[in-house]
């Protein structure tokens, strides 16, 4: 399976903050609550996680796209 | 009892517990636009619930519907299930619930492919939620014959006051961002640091 | 008034008149690719790539691309793009329809902020194969971003977007759109008809061809130059009495003299081609304290890190831009520009954050000094341009 990435609609994104809740390992948040992506690249075994954060995003502004553009 | 009766008592009965599930569920909605916490709950919680209490009302928005159309007392059809005003009783009352039942539909069809239709497309029709919630209101006080007991009346008073003050909150909340602009962010920012060197 | 008149650096090709845009597009392409052309709006992309990469998407998307020419110029200091227009309308158009060639387009359009109607005029002196309409773009610090622009002429508000997918595959309502800037595209005009020996006969092997600058001297009128890349700047730039100097407009680098001294013109900090050189005798951190006021308010206001952070960086560096107690200022700036790089729609906190660095790095004596309580500037009023309040 093609590596993949998470990746942020900053127009869309509201600071819900569910996708730190969801994938606390990758995804902080800043001193005004929007979302801090760690750099490293997305290990296999928390794929099925980032998809469901992906999914769950109120306002869809959390991506999952594979690496090297979608 | 007879089967009617039981049919037509269940009907009644699904119909208030919709009020109220329903109700719920705007609260709940509201909640999650205003990115609000609800006590020991993580944020996503808010958002499940939402989710699970809305599918929870449209199972007995579905029990209603069905005890109505079972119910031979009155003559109400599957095709008045879904298209409003054609019924032989009461259409226009219960057209207004068809009219519910279908932007009840609208809303569940694109919420369960809300990634497929993308958010812009899934807002627009989840707005319409916002309409379904006073239609299906005055479909009870209209076709209700609990309209006039005592109870009945105290719980459609309270959903109604619960959503109205909710809707207050949600408008005050778009005005308040609405006014966030880089320029009065700025101003507030200078304000405080000038503040800060005063102190 | 500026006044406008070209320095001889090197032979000024831009001011060339138009021909009759001609060449098969794939003869077009190949000497495009040869030229070495990059993007003259500030990202130095490739030209070439991005005709081939818009051209690949309309035929892969089965639409016929569009194709803009951007002369919005929404950087208050720079005025190349306007004077190019003003001085070579024909070339740019000239261009404009080349590259429309290229990629096979459907529409064409010219954006500008202001001078529509002489535009108009010289489109109407012409006979083009692919009508263009004359668009004119609100007076904004983003009107020129790429995403924006087509946002604006797709009948939105001219707000950046989200880059997936790119404009180039989706840009002007939805199809694939090219945006090029108009001195990319009078190079690309003049590519055509002398081949890319000929573009490649000035600049470094690394960075053919010249460029437009918006040049600020002191004492002297403000000047647009053409100048080959790989040229000293203090060639382009006299450095007599210059404290500092601030390459690549807004989004630029501020350089102490000394490494001004040392630098050559290339095409990554050219940026807007804008080089302002200012005088010792003024304050950069007051200079630089105006200027993020204003890149702050020019924020889309569309994604948080961005509307929450550049806010606060021009707060905080206007207590660091005047002497006195700076409290936790510095710091704060630091750590806001961390939060802000790299986290929004289009590069604007990205090139706030620039600036904000390299006033840092550049003017690091005058910030102890004025912690210390005094300012090494007699004279404290700001010098670069900002668009009249708009707050």
């Amino acid at each position: 399976m093609a590596a993949m990435e998470l990746g942020i609609d900053w127009t869309a994104c509201q600071a819900h903050g569910l996708c730190a809740e969801l994938l606390p390992e990758h995804i902080t948040l800043d001193e005004w609550g929007y979302p801090l992506l760690a750099k490293d690249p997305l290990p296999h075994a928390t794929l099925k996680r980032a998809r469901r954060a992906a999914t769950d995003c109120p306002v869809l502004a959390l991506k999952l796209t594979s690496r090297q553009g979608s | 009892m007879t089967d009617d009766a039981i049919l037509w008592y269940a009907n009644r009965a699904t119909g208030a517990v919709c009020l109220v599930l329903f109700t719920i569920v705007v609260l709940l909605g509201i909640a999650v636009r205003l990115r609000g916490r609800l006590p020991g709950l993580p944020r996503f919680g808010t958002v499940s619930l939402h989710r699970t209490l809305s599918l929870s009302a449209v199972a007995f928005l579905a029990l209603h519907i069905t005890a109505a159309v079972v119910d031979s007392y009155v003559n109400i059809t599957v095709l008045d299930v879904l298209v409003p005003f054609v019924s032989d009783y009461e259409p226009f009352w219960l057209g207004l619930g068809t009219v519910t039942l279908d932007l009840l539909l609208a809303v569940l069809v694109t919420s369960l492919m809300r990634e497929r239709i993308g958010q812009r497309t899934w807002r627009a029709v989840h707005w319409l939620a916002y309409a379904s919630w006073p239609i299906a209101l005055f479909h009870g006080l209209g076709i209700g014959t609990d309209a006039g007991t005592d109870w009945m009346l105290w719980l459609t008073v309270c959903c109604v006051a619960a959503v109205l003050a909710a809707f207050c909150v949600r408008l005050a909340h778009a005005a308040r961002e609405s006014r966030l602009t880089p320029a009065e962010l700025l101003r507030s920012a200078e304000h405080r640091t000038a503040e800060r060197a005063h102190s | 008034m500026t006044m406008t008149f070209t320095d001889i650096h090197m032979p000024p090709r831009l001011l060339a008149p138009g021909g009759t845009p001609s060449g098969h597009p794939a003869q077009v392409l190949r000497r495009i690719a040869e030229s070495g052309l990059t993007g003259r709006g500030g990202a130095a992309f490739p030209t070439h790539r991005k005709l081939v990469a818009v051209a690949d998407a309309g035929r892969r998307r089965g639409r016929p691309p569009v194709v803009v020419a951007n002369g919005a110029e929404g950087e208050p200091a720079s005025h190349k793009d306007r004077t190019l227009l003003r001085l070579s309308p024909h070339l740019v158009l000239d261009g404009l329809q080349l590259a429309a060639e290229a990629v096979d387009a459907g529409e064409a359009y010219l954006a500008v902020e202001d001078g529509a109607t002489s535009l108009e005029a010289a489109l109407a002196e012409r006979r083009d194969r692919l009508p263009v309409r004359v668009v004119r773009v609100p007076k904004r610090f983003l009107s020129g971003q790429s995403s924006a622009l087509a946002q604006y002429l797709s009948g939105h508000a001219g707000l950046p977007r989200d880059q997936r997918p790119p404009v180039r595959e989706q840009g002007v309502r939805r199809d694939p759109t090219l945006v090029q800037n108009v001195e990319t595209l009078a190079h690309l005009a003049l590519i055509a008809r002398y081949g890319a020996d000929w573009f490649r006969s000035v600049g470094t092997p690394s960075e053919p061809g010249s460029a437009l600058c918006t040049v600020y001297a002191p004492g002297r009128a403000i000047r647009v130059v053409e100048a080959p890349f790989g040229m000293e700047l203090h060639r382009l730039l006299p450095l007599d009495g210059v404290g500092a100097v601030l390459v690549g407009g807004y989004h630029g680098t501020w350089l102490t003299v000394a490494e001004a001294a040392t630098r050559t013109l290339t095409a990554d900090s050219l940026g807007a081609g804008v080089l302002i050189a200012l005088p010792a005798d003024r304050c950069g951190l007051a200079d630089t304290a105006h200027v993020l006021r204003y890149l702050a308010i020019e924020s889309a206001g569309q994604c948080g890190p961005c509307l929450n952070g550049l806010p606060r960086i021009a707060a905080a560096f206007r207590t660091l831009a005047a002497p006195g107690p700076q409290g936790t200022s510095r710091r704060d700036v630091a750590r806001w520009a961390g939060l802000v790089e790299g986290r929004g729609a289009c590069h604007h906190p990205d090139g706030t954050v620039r600036l904000v660095r390299s006033a840092f790095t550049a003017f690091a004596a005058e910030l102890d000094a004025h912690a210390a309580g005094r300012c090494t500037a007699p004279d404290r009023s700001p010098l670069l341009p900002v668009p009249g309040n708009r707050s």
